[in-house]
């Protein structure tokens, strides 16, 4: 049908927002700017002349990365390895802890004396940064791996549990109204009517965070948690930047593939 | 031993009451049909009888099912979940669990019955798996069994409901206006499995329902309800058309089935150009 038809009315007009919206917009506007001003100097953004003017060193630094040196790139998988499996660990115990974390910190399954007191608790978890807890770790367990592991469980159920309850809240209520009408407990609840719903969304984020996780993982080798982090600090401190460079390549290149992987298995699970 | 008893039920949502001191009682293998124009409580008095909501908090409220109290003065019994057990409940929206199978849903009716942590890990034996296909097999359904409740037709996921709270083996089964969301031929088929269930297995019916021709079809007893009291208790056949309008005034057109009509051919000129440019 066309848009002119004889029945239509001839003049039209805009609809005309009120001063509100504009000020709304304009307020926003001014806070966003006034942020990046105010910050200006505290992060030394003057600075940014250097950039040009220090050029001449970031091309002789960059041109050593230029030739990467694979001789030892056995090693490098190795390692490379090594920090996928921390990260296999980390995310697999954040996902066992994040069910029940996630279900007490929904306020449509536990009354809010639980609730509260666990999202504060998640709170924290994720408040802190896993290399904060890595360091924790490697003082409370000695270095090496399990540090790391223990660090991203720490701060990846902290985010999972936030995540899944999120969408605890988001579901139809009425099928587990069907189930507790069969006179089944609140964990009958929960595993039939609660689970079989969320599921599909629980998959997805978990197997985001473990993507996250194998890049937050390149890093705990910095403090001495196991992992490739390691090789790669020592090598850059050591001005050897064509070992430098191949450990960087081969970082990419497993990211790249992780998240590959982990997309084709979110596709699966919806 | 009366099967529903309910004694002064009241029941306040805000500043508007639901229910205004309802009291009946249903004797064991009776067919009661509830009626009532939309918001004059009859999903408020089911979700009573089966505990899922509370009273008012008066001392006098009480809700008895099968001899037991499921409900008194407001506070729940503390065996209300094995009172549950005992009452078959049927939704509009028939509440079934969309990603499950229809199998896993229908064994879902043993859970006030199996051993609470063989429950929780989804394991059922076969003998029960075997009670959960004759249920689907007495409600047509069986060849559907492994499919996800969700792929089901409306139709389809009440018998699901139903084969549900047959596994459940309830003596009491209400049912909240469980046809009301389906098309007239489902609708005739879930009526018949609950009818069925009522004749052969003796189980206590009361049922819902949006519009007066059912209960007059396959209920002896009907229940009127309006603004939350009883306005008729007795047999179907005296509800007429006119019994409904001295009931409920204007409001029982809602009540009926509307007669088919034929839908007016366009006439003036301007709606026939319309017709012509939607074409």
């Amino acid at each position: 049908m066309a848009v002119a038809s004889p029945e239509a009315p001839e003049a039209v007009e805009l609809p005309t927002r009120d001063w509100r919206h504009a000020a709304y917009r304009w307020l926003i506007g001014s806070a966003v700017a006034f942020a990046l001003l105010a910050s200006w100097a505290p992060a030394e953004m003057y600075r940014f002349v250097n950039l040009f003017t220090d050029a001449g060193n970031m091309a002789e630094y960059a041109s050593g990365f230029l030739r990467p040196n694979f001789l030892d790139w056995e090693y490098y998988v190795e390692e490379m390895i090594l920090t996928v499996q921390i990260a296999i660990w980390g995310t697999g115990l954040a996902v066992v802890a994040s069910v029940p974390f996630g279900i007490l910190s929904s306020s449509n399954m536990a009354p809010v004396w639980v609730v509260q007191p666990v999202r504060r608790l998640m709170d924290a978890f994720r408040a802190i940064n896993e290399l904060v807890f890595a360091v924790l770790f490697v003082v409370a367990v000695g270095l090496g791996p399990f540090a790391g592991v223990m660090a991203l469980f720490l701060h990846t159920t902290g985010t999972l549990a936030k995540l899944y309850s999120e969408s605890v809240e988001a579901i139809d209520p009425r099928p587990v109204e069907g189930i507790r009408a069969t006179g089944a407990t609140r964990t009958h609840e929960i595993v039939y009517g609660v689970i079989p719903q969320v599921m599909p969304l629980w998959i997805s984020v978990s197997l985001y965070r473990f993507e996250a996780n194998v890049r937050s993982a390149t890093v705990l080798g910095l403090v001495g948690a196991g992992g490739i982090g390691q090789v790669l600090f020592e090598s850059i401190r050591g001005f050897m930047y064509a070992e430098s460079a191949a450990i960087l390549i081969i970082i990419i290149v497993t990211v790249s593939i992780v998240d590959l992987l982990s997309q084709q298995l979110r596709k699966l699970a919806i | 031993m009366t099967a529903i008893k309910i004694d002064r039920l009241s029941k306040t949502f805000g500043k508007r009451k639901a229910l205004n001191a309802v009291s009946l009682r249903v004797e064991p293998g009776e067919r009661v049909a509830l009626i009532g124009a939309s918001g004059s409580g009859k999903s408020t008095l089911i979700r009573h009888v089966s505990g899922l909501i509370r009273s008012d908090a008066e001392t006098c409220c009480k809700v008895t099912v099968n001899g037991r109290p499921v409900q008194e003065g407001g506070s729940l019994a503390k065996d209300a979940k094995e009172s549950r057990r005992d009452i078959g409940l049927i939704f509009q929206q028939f509440n079934l669990v969309g990603r499950l199978s229809v199998l896993t849903n229908v064994l879902t009716g043993l859970l006030g019955r199996v051993p609470p942590l063989r429950g929780n890990l989804m394991l059922f034996s076969r003998e029960e798996k075997l009670l959960a296909m004759r249920a689907l097999a007495r409600v047509g359904i069986a060849d559907t069994a492994l499919q996800r409740a969700s792929t089901l037709s409306g139709g389809q996921q009440q018998r699901a409901a139903i084969a549900r709270a047959m596994v459940q083996e309830a003596k009491i089964l209400l049912a909240d206006e469980p046809i009301a969301s389906l098309d007239p031929a489902s609708a005739k088929r879930v009526m018949e499995n609950l009818s069925a269930l009522n004749e052969t297995d003796g189980v206590t019916l009361m049922v819902s329902l949006h519009q007066v021709e059912y209960a007059r079809r396959y209920f002896p007893r009907t229940i009127a309800l309006r603004d939350g009291e009883i306005a008729y208790d007795g047999p179907s056949e005296s509800l007429s058309r006119g019994a409904l309008q001295d009931l409920y005034g204007d409001a029982s057109e809602e009540l009926i089935l509307p007669e088919a009509t034929q839908v007016p051919r366009p006439q003036t000129p301007a709606a026939a150009r319309l017709d012509t440019a939607v074409a």
